[in-house]
């Protein structure tokens, strides 16, 4: 008898727990949506959203400059980190001896592992003084390094871990036949590789190419440290920008009433693209689970 | 004596070079692909290189005070108040991350409508930015629940930012379990509660391990959550409600302020020690669960 109040109460306690996340996702939209979408009101959807100028002071609020900002730095992210991480993957799926692979996993491992303070930090400390001698400098591009494109260098160095690791193990699910089968008509290793497993393994990689996206987005830390922080539009990729959110720590410290909601706006904004980026990544995953 | 099973498709180097110079296609292709991980590996080395050479040397007795000052800078404080932050954040998600795993796995009928949900909300969460969660944190524990710039503000926001971890992981861990562990333990008569924590949790400890190290290593890493839920005074805390300074806001702080970059390094060395140590712990682990 005991013991059974005992299961039962248990069982509604293990319940409970698991409804945790539940609750935490709509209490973090309640919050969010309570508190930014009024402000969009007030201040009027088109104008939020495609105003290019963003004065607190004079109550002007246009959030377009830092959502190209963001898309901007993410796109420039996704043209060094992409190409590199895919082919990293290949090279830990089908290329790499035992020896070797026992010193880039880790290294992979590792590179996920360091706080986007330290890549910060290292972008602040060389990143940005290379851009400003060598883009800067010697090649008489303007800028003081601090950049759309330092950002972007940062940010596909950060987002490699992320899309090395899910499309290894995309290209490691293809079944070994395929290889097989292209090997027996001919075709040398690298052949066979990239032109029958890699294309199997295609959402996968996919699938790892925009979770890559989406921490670049959300990357918060590095990019402040080192993108320059202009608040206006974006002019050129060696010219300082903000992101969306770099806007959001870097005002909400001192905000007060219409400028805050306008910044939980912007991080309303940013949650909204989070949202489209998950959705898409698991369709792309789904596919991939019924190819 | 037996030879030796040769693959397939082993070549010796003159098979190689013969194959290559019909094919220079595949040449570039395989040159490409060590090129892009050669990359990977040297930007890992100089990264972590460049930060320890510049940053050892700054590591002196004066950082490691105990009292914080703006002349000696140390962050002392911010170590314990991390420590202090990551044993309060895993307090709260483990148990929660641990029994929600539990139910999905021991309790949750298969096709239950409910699991799906959590599995998409636990999605959900783990592709939701830092500071996004810092912005909740803010409006919900500091604003609402009046609870300030606080340890435990702080906390609850890095448990809610670390559960999906810990349910993904511990999840995986339960299902690595034998079946067959089960049905001995209800055979010898033990019920389902007793099963699951004296038979089942046990051998999965190594697999929920893994997941609460991976859990510690993005509470020590995170800057954004942290900076308007637990505040930033570089002191030791008086209690779970004073606000405090994390090891990597310190560190942000130090770096933008311009003023103390050689301490800044300092910082950085010790949280790549602090990464390195986790992914050694990991690594230790993982070949253990491997092993069985």
């Amino acid at each position: 008898m005991m013991r059974d109040v005992k299961e039962t109460i248990m069982k509604y306690v293990f319940l409970i727990c698991a409804c945790a996340s539940i609750l935490a996702v709509i209490l973090i939209c309640v919050f969010l949506f309570a508190n930014g979408v009024p402000a969009i009101g007030k201040i009027g959807i088109f104008k939020f959203l495609l105003g290019e100028t963003w004065k607190p002071g004079n109550d002007i609020y246009g959030i377009l400059p830092f959502i190209l900002g963001s898309i901007y730095v993410t796109a420039g992210a996704i043209v060094i980190g992409v190409p590199i991480g895919i082919l990293t993957a290949i090279f830990m799926a089908r290329f790499c001896p035992e020896k070797v692979y026992r010193f880039v996993k880790p290294a992979v491992d590792l590179l996920a592992g360091i706080p986007s303070v330290v890549y910060g930090f290292f972008g602040m400390v060389v990143l940005v003084p290379f851009v400003r001698d060598f883009f800067g400098i010697k090649l008489g591009m303007d800028g003081d390094g601090f950049s759309m494109f330092t950002a972007s260098v940062m940010l596909g160095i950060m987002i490699l871990p992320t899309i090395i690791s899910v499309g290894e193990s995309a290209i490691r699910a293809v079944p070994n036949s395929y290889y097989e089968g292209a090997l027996a008509l001919g075709a040398t290793h690298e052949r066979s590789v990239f032109f029958t497993v890699v294309p199997a393994a295609k959402s996968g990689i996919m699938a790892g190419v925009i979770l890559g996206i989406g921490r670049a987005i959300g990357e918060t830390m590095a990019v402040i440290m080192i993108a320059g922080n202009q608040p206006r539009m974006p002019k050129g990729i060696f010219e300082g920008v903000r992101t969306m959110t770099s806007n959001i720590v870097i005002e909400m410290g001192y905000a007060t009433d219409l400028h805050r909601e306008a910044l939980i706006a912007t991080a309303v904004v940013l949650f909204v693209f989070i949202l489209l980026i998950n959705l898409l990544f698991s369709l792309v995953k789904r596919r991939g689970a019924n190819a | 004596m037996p030879e030796a099973i040769q693959p397939i498709n082993a070549q010796n180097m003159r098979q190689r070079i013969k194959s290559y110079s019909s094919s220079p296609g595949s040449l570039i292709l395989a040159f490409l692909v060590g090129l892009a991980a050669l990359i990977t590996v040297l930007t890992l080395v100089f990264i972590i290189g460049y930060i320890l050479v510049k940053g050892i040397p700054s590591l002196s007795t004066d950082l490691f005070q105990l009292e914080y000052n703006s002349e000696n800078v140390s962050m002392f404080p911010s170590i314990i108040n991390t420590i202090l932050m990551t044993v309060l954040s895993l307090v709260i998600a483990g148990p929660l991350g641990i029994f929600a795993a539990i139910y999905l796995v021991e309790y949750a009928k298969k096709g239950n409508k409910l699991v799906s949900i959590v599995r998409v909300t636990a999605e959900t969460l783990t592709g939701i930015p830092s500071i996004v969660y810092g912005l909740f944190g803010m409006l919900f524990f500091v604003t609402t629940l009046k609870w300030g710039f606080s340890m435990l503000a702080g906390a609850f926001t890095l448990a809610i930012m670390v559960l999906p971890v810990i349910m993904r992981t511990t999840e995986e861990a339960l299902l690595a379990v034998p079946d067959m562990y089960r049905e001995a333990s209800f055979g010898l008569g033990a019920g389902r509660l007793r099963t699951i924590f004296v038979v089942i949790l046990p051998s999965a400890v190594p697999g929920i391990l893994s997941g609460v190290i991976l859990s510690i290593g993005r509470i020590v890493g995170e800057t954004a959550a942290l900076m308007y839920t637990a505040g930033t005074v570089a002191e030791l805390p008086s209690g779970v409600m004073s606000s405090v300074r994390t090891l990597s806001l310190h560190m942000y702080t130090l770096a933008s302020e311009g003023l103390h970059i050689d301490e800044a390094y300092a910082t950085a060395v010790v949280l790549l020690f602090v990464v390195l140590l986790i992914n050694w712990v990991s690594g230790r682990i993982a070949r253990k669960i491997k092993k069985g």
